[in-house]
């Protein structure tokens, strides 16, 4: 997928150095290069305190790297004066892991999906605003009607529809999903899983998707990054680095999953 | 005499704004053995940990129960406080999901795992941590030695589930219940714990349940299944059965949403 087209995403030798208390550091992120190509789904894998979910915070650019660039399109995201940088958010939105906690309570799910609307330059009719939504909605597989609901009357499931709603309305360049369907149930999770898919063949969309579940990975990213202790191990087509993996970690990872492998002996 | 035995037992709990009931498990009946691990599989409000604390005697005052629930011979469903009390430990213990949350965290490990052998095993405060020690060493906590003065919060999750399997552990029970017992762990980590309590099983020949939303952790560990879906059961039956020929399309579909990763083997070689 990353052949001849320039990346979408770049991400240049990126460090991350936490103070502890005590004067000690941790070194959350340590170097780490990758790129995604436009239409590309990159997974990213490790354990607790790889470094996953701090790649994603700066390529969101919610925090700011210690050394190293990250470049949207080309521009590096943290020489943009904040104007500008606030002006481009548009082109890369979030999807977390808790669809309970990233929801407000208080407000329905029509003023949830439009919320990010406000960053498009153009500003939209109340009526544009409307039609965007419900289509919007009906794109992740619910009703027009559910707009004027609340999160509380929704499913797990259905919640993070909402959340992949809202992260969509801007029709953004790179989505950054963390943990996305961890919190749900299997078989929300596969839907959730198709529902990714979907959207990627309908509207081209640029992912990177970060996990600690090597299945999910595998059932949606095109390539894989292993991450671990803040570094970047190997990256490679996902058939490849989970077929035959270089590095020894990565190997610990796998042989770790749980399988239904272990049926193998005769009922 | 099954060492547990639960017979047609139904959970329901009264709605706040109505007078309707809700039964969060429906005339469930199965048993288990000394020395056998039962799985129990199911989603989000498939009944399966309310089934665990019902069986433990931890329901809240709510709730109310029909049926049977049999542990060591004697009767939980209706049972007194101070009789749930006496069988709670001895015969059953628990671990949960989230250790932190299970333990105290103002106490250091060793007086929480002595603790329960002091107050209710009668032992001297000195042979309670000498044994508290051997538990610790038993769940292999590296350094147990050291780690005895620890506090919860100076643990990784690995290490605290660990102690609150040696907590559960202290007074011998013959069954042990596992509510989750990996799901907030990594997998390097989820390996360590599920052979600690696959070696418990072999070794004190205890009863294991192992409640669990993950197929791969029941097929690895549990040689029988039950399958919870809504407050019902799909499926009662050896592992291999439940998952290469399941009875109930609700198991078809939760097989089918596994990641292709964790089905393949399910597809490649059947029998």
């Amino acid at each position: 997928m990353s052949g001849n087209r320039a990346p979408l995403v770049e991400v240049i030798g990126l460090s991350r150095r936490y103070a502890l208390p005590g004067g000690r550091n941790l070194q959350a992120l340590d170097n780490v290069s990758l790129s995604v190509a436009p239409g590309e789904i990159l997974g990213i894998v490790g354990e607790s305190g790889c470094g996953k979910s701090t790649l994603a915070r700066i390529v969101m650019a919610l925090d700011r790297p210690t050394s190293g660039n990250v470049l949207l399109e080309g521009d590096d995201l943290f020489a943009l004066s904040p104007r500008e940088l606030a002006r481009r958010r548009r082109n890369f939105q979030m999807i977390f892991q808790d669809p309970y906690g990233s929801l407000d309570p208080r407000m329905s799910v029509a003023r949830i999906i439009a919320e990010p609307l406000r960053l498009l330059p153009e500003r939209l009719s109340r009526a544009e605003k409307a039609k965007r939504v419900a289509a919007m909605l009906e794109d992740v597989g619910l009703r027009a009607e559910d707009g004027a609901r609340f999160p509380h009357e929704f499913s797990g499931g259905q919640r993070q529809r909402i959340a992949i709603a809202r992260a969509l309305i801007t029709r953004p360049k790179l989505v950054v999903a963390d943990e996305a369907t961890s919190a749900l149930d299997l078989t929300v999770q596969a839907q959730i899983l198709r529902l990714l898919r979907d959207l990627r063949a309908r509207h081209g969309l640029t992912m990177l998707f970060i996990s600690h579940n090597l299945g999910v990975i595998e059932e949606i990213a095109d390539r894989v990054g292993v991450m671990q202790a803040g570094r970047l191990l190997e990256i490679g087509p996902t058939a490849a680095v989970m077929e035959n993996p270089r590095e020894e970690y990565t190997r610990r990872l796998l042989a770790a999953e749980p399988t239904l492998d272990f049926l193998e002996q005769p009922a | 005499m099954s060492l547990l035995a639960v017979n047609n037992l139904t959970i329901t709990f009264r709605n706040r704004r109505s007078t309707a009931e809700t039964a969060v498990v429906k005339a469930v009946s199965f048993s288990l053995e000394a020395g056998e691990t039962l799985g129990i599989v199911g989603e989000s409000g498939s009944g399966k940990s309310m089934l665990s604390l019902a069986i433990m005697g931890l329901l809240p005052g709510d709730a109310r129960l029909s049926g049977s629930i049999r542990l060591g011979g004697q009767e939980v469903v209706g049972a007194s406080d101070r009789a749930l009390d006496a069988l709670r430990g001895r015969e059953a213990g628990m671990i949960f999901q989230e250790p932190m949350t299970a333990l105290n965290p103002a106490m250091t490990v060793g007086a929480q795992i002595a603790e329960g052998l002091c107050l209710r095993g009668g032992l001297s405060r000195a042979d309670a941590n000498a044994e508290a020690l051997a538990l610790m060493e038993q769940v292999r906590l590296p350094e147990a030695r050291r780690r005895f003065a620890s506090y919860p919060h100076e643990m990784s999750g690995g290490q605290r589930q660990r102690v609150g399997i040696a907590i559960a552990l202290a007074l011998k029970p013959r069954l042990l219940i596992a509510d989750e017992p990996t799901t907030a762990l990594d997998v390097t980590v989820q390996k360590d714990i599920l052979d600690i309590l696959d070696e418990l099983v072999r070794e004190r020949a205890m009863a294991l349940i192992l409640i669990s939303h993950d197929l791969g952790v029941i097929a690895r560990s549990a040689a029988r299944t039950l399958v919870m879906y809504r407050g019902d059961m799909m499926e009662d039956g050896p592992t291999v059965q439940v998952l290469r020929q399941p009875q109930s399309d609700y198991t078809r579909q939760l097989i089918a949403a596994l990641p292709r990763r964790s089905r393949r083997s399910l597809e490649g070689a059947a029998p």
